[in-house]
């Protein structure tokens, strides 16, 4: 493959992420890597259902009134906004405007950056409040759930960053292109995740 | 490239088995250590063995036992049967649908790495403070319980290891769905090939649970959450079922590709297609599919109620369904064909009562009310027993003499080969069958002893005489393959004749490159329809000959999967609280890790071509032999 | 020569023979030996599986001998290609619904079965005049190597020996109180496991006196790996009449009775709180509940059928278990003796008299 090939927006394929075969093959394995992400969420989901409000004896903590709403809700509506972003930032991508797709991948880390400050407070919070990960079996389930989806966001974030930084200089080409796709489609599946995890976790949590 | 340096130095070719990103390669470094954990989950059972021979044998202490079997069984699944699978899946699944390599070369050699890093890391346990103790099924309780670091090897080993499975499981899903050479459509990829396809898709799915299972263990043991301690709210059941949501589908994952094996053993001995092609496919299908809805019937006697058992007594029956589908189509290809008995025949030929005895115990054991009899009990034993040695094991020694001569170019000795299958498949149903009674005589799993007031002397001198016969048969099989590799009589493209898809139309062993020009297909058992239509050039291409962009090595995944190694240890011992190394470590680890993956992210890397006058030379020299 | 050759098949036949006689096992402990309802049950299944699957295990083998001896390569010629032969959509429907058939033979009595086995709702019926309940609950709770057994209703406990009435439905409440468990007493219905979490309840039905047994109990196991001792875990089954069963929880339920001769009251003294405090842990009276001492309730420890579990019942084999109790079955909890009796062995007198002692704990006359 070629690195010093220039495209202009009239030579850019419409599918820069599969036009060459490293393309295809990440796209699809990418997704095969979701799937079983899926499986990998969906086994801390089910532990986190049957450990809910389970601890020693006479626990003073229970879902319904730990959880506080409004901060989980800004904390939602932010993810989901990063995830709006994110696909602007991959329509500038197939039209082959590197700058526009710069500016809106920074949109996108600020707010993923943003939601992940916001966790961390929150569970600060918690473990101010003595429900440490060690307190009770409900609080390890509710941790490393919640806390893997943070790590997602973590990574997701640093592979953002990197990629924006290697390709700062030279602009896209087929060979950068389906790395940016993928990155993108990450940031998608954890914004997934999250809605999930507000749904079961927090309202559920609250309201059921 | 191909042309230059024949002759290489020693040192020369490990540096070259570190870094090749080829998958015929990686398929030899598969092979070799999952070899070498299948010589050492063997000493294991022939301890085991040794201790039961007779009533209150002291040949090894009770916690020393548990050590063992634990190792042993997870040796056995982990350490040997799937990687030696993996081996046979690199070394002829790519050249069965015509593909170049796999799809991402640099994963299949990380794949490879993180499996190796983290099996001597499981057996480094042995050395340093104890091994696990608490069955390969690990139960939370007893896990939970158990002191010394033993159980923290097994999570942090298996942690390392399935990741490397599942990548590479990973890998060969997209290439069998982005890279068939053109022609080959989905109906038309040989049976080994479709096995694999399905049994990625297994470890896709089924590792995952896993994963979480051990994290939890992680977590409980070394930073003190609560999963499964009762006393604070935790739940020991979510283990077992974590556990065999992976552990049923795992079974699979070993059977499938030794039901592939077969399927092209059966046909290229037959010089038969495999009858009902169509329904081996489905039936494959069908099995990996039911194999996810059934894990509940490993834990009968937990106590889910009569509603649960009696559901998952009813889907694990369905799948004697699929699997009797398989065992009569085979029947049939061998019906009305030529049977040659060579030495992967004659395994193929023993497999089918073997297997079919594992089979119909396993219906048995789907009747849950007759499973509170015989589960956890020496029956089981026999039956897993019999589907995994009668099964995946005589599959691993069937393709091993098989495509012996496609992976290093030279055959096996028939006549060893002979010898070990008699000794090995003699010793086998000596050792199993008579297992079934014991389990129906009251002897439970995984005892350390016993009594000579329960009835069971004679029964377990019997069994243990048949092990030894098995360990001969492998010892004959390890002299085949010294004498064979010094020996060193090379063969030709199709050593066996009747080979009837790609893999036998290139080369043994094949160039790097693979296929010069890629291979037009068509129809199943591609190179039999050129073969009978008298092709002389063996295959028909689909393209011209033109030069052929290849990846290049890399180091990178050695470091990678040592750098998790090294963080292993500090995890290991962080939590002793006594010593001051292991943070540093632990540390150092994970920079090793991420640093070479930041590395290899930011590095381009993109491989270099092999010029059509090379490939001409090559093709004239006839210096195909796969050095570069 | 034809000769030898007969003696040869005389021989085997012979080895067969016993092999198969063998194959049964000892009547104390063989699922193949049922003495109880649901054993019973189990082996019925048992037969009808095994009947159906030889069935398909013949059908196989007929195809497969034919096929391996018919079309050898060196018998069809060397050169032959066979037919190329591509399937057959009625073979393919004719070997997936004869199985399905098979299966549901089977489907219909283990679905049957499955509820029938876990049917508990006569458990807490009480008797038509009000007294007491119609059947005997007994709750086991299994810790690490060995088994405690509490009869709630009648308010006594013992341990190893668990003793049941005979032809009536004896329920089980089952719990751990450490690792993960499992109760089998095989030749009496299949296991259950003890979690550490839950209770879980079924019923056996004990149709033979234990009496009539070479060994005089039946014979049950741990089935779940629970440790070093794991294949030590074992206990004993006494099963008796409805009166004999009633007179021994009449025994059990009296007050213990002191120790009568020298030796014997020298080892009471010593078991005791001023001695090395062994009753710390071990009650000698059967009266009580069940989970409260950290030891195995003695009071029948004369009449029991082994030492520990698993050796023979003679005060050899006690002097030598309680001397050193982790060499004869790692891993279990009994304190070091040396730490009960200031740091000394037990002398060969203490060790007498506290063999002595124990050996007089007795419920039965």
């Amino acid at each position: 493959m070629d690195l010093n090939k220039r495209y202009t927006p009239q030579t850019w394929p419409d599918h820069p992420e599969t036009a060459t075969m490293e393309g295809k093959n990440k796209f699809v394995g990418f997704w095969l890597l979701l799937a079983a992400e899926t499986v990998t969420f969906a086994s801390l989901f089910a532990t986190y259902l049957a450990l809910k409000d389970k601890g020693p004896s006479g626990m003073e903590f229970a879902a319904a009134d730990l959880f506080e709403l409004p901060l989980v809700f800004a904390m939602t509506m932010i993810l989901l906004t990063s995830s709006l972003t994110s696909v602007y930032a991959m329509y500038h991508m197939k039209n082959h405007n590197f700058k526009a797709m710069q500016a809106w991948l920074m949109v996108t880390v600020l707010l993923g950056a943003t939601f992940l400050g916001l966790e961390i407070y929150e569970f600060n919070h918690y473990v101010h409040l003595g429900f440490g990960y060690t307190h009770s079996a409900f609080s390890a389930a509710f941790y490393t759930l919640v806390g893997t989806h943070g790590a997602h966001v973590l990574f997701g974030l640093s592979w953002f960053i990197a990629l924006m930084l290697r390709n700062a200089k030279r602009g896209l080409n087929t060979y950068n292109a389906p790395k940016f796709y993928l990155v993108a489609l990450y940031w998608h599946f954890i914004d997934v995740v999250w809605v999930f995890i507000f749904t079961v976790v927090y309202l559920m949590g609250v309201i059921g | 490239m191909s042309s230059i340096a024949q002759k290489q130095g020693f040192g020369a070719m490990i540096w070259d088995y570190l870094t090749t990103v080829d998958h015929k390669k990686i398929a030899h470094l598969y092979l070799t250590s999952g070899g070498l954990f299948f010589l050492i989950g063997g000493i294991e059972a022939m301890l085991i063995r040794i201790q039961l021979m007779k009533a209150g044998n002291d040949f090894l202490s009770a916690g020393t036992y548990n050590e063992v079997l634990t190792m042993h069984g997870t040796t056995m699944i982990f350490l040997a049967a799937m990687p030696i699978l993996l081996a046979f899946m690199n070394a002829v699944m790519p050249l069965q649908i015509g593909a170049r390599d796999v799809a991402f070369p640099f994963l299949n050699s990380l794949g490879f790495w993180l499996f190796f890093f983290g099996g001597i890391f499981l057996n480094l346990s042995w050395f340093m403070g104890g091994a696990p103790d608490a069955g390969w099924t690990n139960y939370a309780s007893l896990a939970l319980a158990s002191e010394g670091h033993g159980i923290d090897f097994y999570t942090l080993g298996l942690t390392i290891s399935g990741f490397g499975t599942l990548i590479s499981g990973i890998n060969f899903l997209v290439t069998i769905i982005n890279m068939r050479a053109p022609g080959m459509t989905y109906m038309r990829m040989p049976l080994f090939t479709w096995t694999t396809f399905v049994a990625s898709a297994l470890i896709l799915l089924a590792f995952p649970p896993l994963t979480i299972g051990l994290f939890f263990m992680v977590f409980d043991r070394m930073f003190g959450a609560n999963f499964f301690d009762v006393a604070n709210g935790g739940n020991t059941i979510i283990w077992e079922h974590l556990f065999w949501i992976f552990g049923h589908p795992e079974v699979y994952i070993l059977i499938l590709p030794a039901f592939g094996i077969f399927s092209e053993i059966f046909a290229i001995f037959s010089r038969k297609r495999l009858f009902g092609y169509t329904a081996l496919v489905f039936a494959t299908i069908l099995i990996g599919f039911y194999g996810f809805m059934v894990w509940a019937h490993h834990m009968f006697t937990v106590g889910l109620g009569a509603t649960a058992n009696a559901v998952f007594a009813l889907a694990t029956m369905i799948i004697a369904v699929p699997t009797g589908v398989k065992i009569f189509n085979w029947l049939l290809t061998i019906w009305g064909g030529s049977i040659k008995f060579t030495t992967p025949m004659i395994y193929a030929i023993a497999f089918i009562p073997s297997f079919v005895a594992g089979g119909v115990t396993g219906v048995m054991q789907a009747i849950a009310p007759l499973d509170y009899q015989l589960h956890d009990s020496y029956f089981i034993v026999a039956h897993f027993h019999y589907v995994i040695v009668g099964g995946v094991v005589l599959a691993i020694f069937a393709a091993t003499h098989l495509y012996w001569p496609k992976m290093f170019g030279t055959m096996l000795s028939e006549k060893l080969g002979k010898i070990t299958f008699w000794f090995f498949f003699i010793g086998f149903h000596l050792t199993f069958f008579i297992q079934h009674f014991l389990g129906l005589m009251g002897m439970p799993r995984r005892v350390y002893t016993f009594g000579a007031d329960q009835g069971w002397d004679l029964f377990n001198a019997i069994s243990s005489v048949g092990a030894l016969f098995m360990a001969i048969g492998v010892i004959v099989l390890l002299i085949n393959v010294v004498i064979t590799t010094v020996k060193n009589e090379r063969v030709g493209n199709d050593p066996w004749e009747d080979g009837r898809t790609l893999e036998w139309a290139i080369p043994s062993p094949p160039p790097f490159y693979n296929f010069a020009q890629t291979p037009l297909v068509r129809g199943l058992d591609t190179y039999w329809i050129e073969k009978m239509e008298g092709n002389k050039e063996g295959m028909l291409y689909a393209e011209p000959l033109e030069e052929i962009h290849m990846p290049n090595g890399s180091i990178i995944p050695v470091i990678m999967s040592f750098g998790l190694f090294v963080a292993s240890f500090g995890a290991l011992y962080f939590l002793d609280g006594d010593k001051s190394w292991p943070l540093p470590v632990l540390i150092l680890g994970l920079l090793i890790t991420f640093g070479s993956m930041l590395l290899r992210s930011l590095k381009d890397d993109l491989g270099f071509h092999i010029s059509k006058e090379e490939l001409i030379e090559d093709a004239k020299g006839g210096k195909m032999d796969g050095s570069k | 020569m034809i000769k030898g050759l007969k003696k040869w098949r005389l021989f085997a036949l012979m080895t067969a023979l016993v092999v198969f006689l063998a194959g049964c096992g000892r009547e104390e402990i063989s699922t193949l030996i049922p003495a109880g309802e649901v054993a019973q049950d189990q082996f019925n299944l048992l037969i009808l599986s095994s009947i159906v699957m030889a069935f398909v295990i013949l059908v196989v083998t007929i195809i497969y001998v034919l096929a391996i001896v018919k079309f050898r390569r060196s018998k069809v010629g060397e050169d032959l290609i066979p037919e190329q032969v591509e399937g057959s959509a009625k073979l393919e429907f004719l070997w997936t619904s004869i199985p399905i058939v098979l299966l549901l033979i089977l489907a219909v009595p283990t679905v049957y079965s499955t509820f029938d086995l876990a049917d508990v709702s006569t458990m807490d019926v009480q008797a038509e005049d009000g007294e007491g309940m119609t059947h005997l609950t007994v709750n086991v709770t299994a810790k690490l190597y060995w088994w405690e057994f509490e009869y709630p209703e009648q308010g006594i406990v013992t341990a190893q020996e668990l003793v049941v009435p005979t032809g009536e439905r004896v329920y089980f409440n089952l719990i751990s109180a450490d690792v993960k468990h499992s109760f089998w007493i095989p030749s009496i219905g299949g296991k259950l496991d003890a979690n550490p979490e839950n209770v879980n309840t079924f019923y056996l039905t004990f149709d033979q006196k234990s009496s009539e047994l070479e060994d005089g109990v039946f014979y049950g196991k741990c089935a779940e790996l629970c440790g070093p001792s794991h294949a030590l875990m074992d206990f004993k089954v006494k099963t008796l009449e409805r009166e004999e069963f009633d007179t021994w929880v009449a025994a059990m339920q009296e007050e213990a009775t002191p120790a009568e001769g020298a030796l014997a009251q020298e080892g009471e003294q010593l078991f005791g709180a001023d001695g090395a405090g062994c009753i710390a842990c071990h009650a000698v009276s059967g009266s009580g509940k069940g989970g409260v001492m950290q030891g195995p309730n003695v009071a029948t420890f004369g009449d029991r059928n082994r030492v520990a579990g698993f050796m023979e019942h003679n005060e050899e084999n006690l002097k030598k278990w309680i001397s050193d109790p982790q060499q004869y079955k790692p891993g279990n909890l009994m304190p070091d003796p040396k730490s009960l009796n200031d740091g000394k062995d037990f002398t060969e007198q203490e060790l007498d008299a506290l063999a002595a002692y124990l050996m007089s704990l007795s419920v039965e006359e």
